[in-house]
């Protein structure tokens, strides 16, 4: 669908280096990196905005390096600033349409709109729009523009954290009707909640492109692990229970329960390094979960320190104090119970 | 703290009559003038051709020099805001010159390009406008001393129009000239009425430049600079006083205007 070849360019002090990846008709390609790090350069660059010195794009197998901007059929949505202002949210919507017939216009900027879920807000001027609204009338635009790829730049940064998961879902929605999506964000959350594929970005360039699981599980870099801040990145299945509101997750024969309202299925966990507490004897208390392995590693993190230990084809890392570290004389090596409670589990699927 | 809002205190105060002294100072020789009127005076002067013929003329003169003008001021306010070149900066003080000049000598300047040997002027004779002593010669020299409002305060309108709009616009398949008409301009447009209505103000009540061009028709500047080199302030105070009245009353209308917008 969209091939990115070796580009490079140069805008003040941003430099973009033979960046290179492939994003599928169907993806949802989210790439991460920090804040600063040139991912919305790589954007604007990918929709003509911004001139590269070296490199080729290729969108369904066409050579679009030199074409115009307004011949790439490609749209990009910001993260609050790219409606017009002096049109109604009507009129935005129906910018991109040309038509001598205003029942065709109408028609399409009904459809867009009813599919972004805003059908009631046509009426209404840019400025009364919440953070939510305003991003699904700029999905709708793009949807009535009829590109089936979109470049959403920081898409949900602005956003409480109710409109978030309400726009995630409509984002999950668009992917999976057809639109391919290109998404920048310098949030993992984000990322793993929506990506199939993830490219990870450090100093203009991309360093990794894998899927979640791959990229959270076996960072490539130090940048990675150390910027996504993910540990404790499982990938699994999640099942229900019968009469109870907990739900297991199995990976690898190991039964950890969580508690989530996500659906049952295939599924990341994620649990804070802080969350876990470590043990001599199997804990009772309120965690549901106790798992007895052996310590693989003891590191210095930047507060306290990070032991790993080995439950049997997972590894787990703890957070722990240096106190907590002497008086439970932990040592390489040594048997440890790991306990953690059954919300301190995350699960995005 | 309190010694601090002591002090801010007294700052305002001393700014507030500081502020009033200049305010006054713009007030009062516009009131001396209104105070100083008799009502028969003032009626007989709004009555005479001459006064009404020479307020028309400086309307319509500036108001076809502000329209004409335009077409050329706007685009080039689009250039100086969104694009970079090498000497912008010299460019941008280019347009100033007018504002800077004496007007007589803008006057002059202008006359020199509308003379009978200068290409602009043969090529008038060549369709039969004449410039010097004629309407078409007023225009030239009211927009030549006006039109750096124009171009500057659409440039500045133009600046404050996000890019990232007309980009936007870009990707969903508008052209370069449908942005330019359907986003650009409709932002920049308060910022654009507000430099029409500053260039028609200022080519309106231009003298210097004029006399030099056209004497004869008389605008209302000249007729009025005319009534009190011959006559005396009596004679031309009462066709300055209807002048100004109209020059408020226009300028008030296109406030409310511009607001309301």
């Amino acid at each position: 669908m969209l091939k990115i070849e070796n580009i490079s360019l140069k805008v003040g002090d941003f430099e973009l280096k033979n960046i290179s990846f492939n994003v599928d008709a169907g993806d949802y390609f989210v790439i991460l990196g920090v804040s600063g790090v040139g991912k919305s350069v790589l954007l604007e660059s990918i929709a003509g905005l911004i001139d590269i010195s070296e490199g080729n794009i290729f969108l369904r197998g066409r050579q679009i390096t030199e074409e115009k901007i307004q011949n790439r059929n490609i749209s990009i949505v910001y993260q609050d600033t790219d409606l017009f202002p002096h049109l109604n949210v009507f009129d935005n919507i129906a910018y991109p349409l040309r038509s001598r017939k205003e029942k065709e216009i109408k028609d399409k900027v009904l459809k867009a709109a009813s599919e972004t879920g805003i059908s009631d807000k046509l009426d209404r001027n840019i400025s009364t729009l919440s953070g939510g609204e305003y991003q699904r009338v700029s999905l709708a635009r793009s949807l009535a523009a009829g590109n089936d790829i979109f470049l959403l730049d920081e898409p949900l940064s602005s956003l409480d954290p109710k409109s978030k998961i309400e726009l995630r879902a409509l984002l999950r929605k668009l992917n999976r009707a057809g639109i391919t999506i290109v998404h920048v964000t310098h949030d993992y959350e984000e990322a793993v909640s929506l990506a199939n594929k993830i490219g990870i970005m450090e100093n203009g360039t991309i360093v990794h492109v894998a899927p979640p699981e791959q990229i959270f599980q076996h960072p490539k870099s130090e940048f990675v692990a150390k910027f996504v801040g993910v540990k404790n990145f499982l990938r699994g299945n999640v099942n229900s229970i019968p009469d109870s509101d907990l739900k297991e997750f199995l990976v690898d024969g190991i039964k950890i329960y969580v508690l989530t309202d996500s659906g049952d299925g295939d599924s990341f966990l994620l649990i804070n390094p802080e969350e876990i507490s470590l043990s001599i004897t199997s804990e009772g208390g309120s965690a549901r979960n106790h798992f007895k392995g052996k310590i693989t590693d003891i590191a210095r993190a930047k507060m306290g320190f990070e032991v790993t230990v080995d439950i049997g084809k997972v590894e787990l890392i703890a957070l722990l104090s240096s106190e907590s570290v002497n008086s439970l004389n932990l040592e390489i090596g040594n048997d440890i119970w790991t306990n953690f409670k059954a919300s301190a589990c995350k699960i995005y699927n | 703290m309190k010694s601090f809002s002591y002090n801010r205190s007294v700052l305002s105060l001393v700014f507030t009559f500081l502020g009033g002294a200049a305010l006054l100072f713009i007030i009062a020789p516009i009131a001396g003038m209104y105070l100083n009127i008799t009502p028969e005076s003032l009626r007989e002067s709004a009555y005479s051709q001459e006064v009404r013929d020479s307020i028309w003329l400086s309307l319509w003169t500036s108001m076809a020099g502000t329209f004409l003008f335009s077409f050329l001021a706007v685009p080039l306010a689009y250039l100086l805001a969104r694009k970079n070149f090498a000497l912008k900066g010299i460019v941008n003080g280019i347009i100033d010159i007018p504002i800077i000049i004496p007007h007589s000598a803008a006057g002059i300047a202008v006359l020199g390009i509308i003379t009978r040997d200068s290409l602009l002027g043969s090529a008038g004779e060549l369709f039969g406008i004449k410039f010097i002593g004629s309407p078409a010669g007023i225009i030239l020299a009211m927009a030549f001393v006006s039109i750096p409002f124009l171009i500057n305060a659409a440039r500045d309108g133009f600046a404050a129009v996000p890019e990232r709009l007309e980009k936007v616009a870009l990707t969903l398949g508008a052209s370069p000239a449908r942005v330019f008409f359907t986003v650009s301009l409709p932002l920049a447009w308060r910022s654009i009425l507000s430099g029409f209505i500053l260039m028609w103000a200022r080519g309106m009540s231009e003298f210097g430049a004029v006399i030099i061009v056209a004497y004869n028709p008389k605008t209302a500047p000249i007729l009025i600079y005319e009534r009190f080199t011959s006559y005396g302030l009596k004679y031309s105070l009462p066709a300055a006083v209807v002048f100004v009245t109209v020059c408020l009353l226009i300028f008030i209308v296109l406030r409310l205007i511009k607001r309301k917008s």
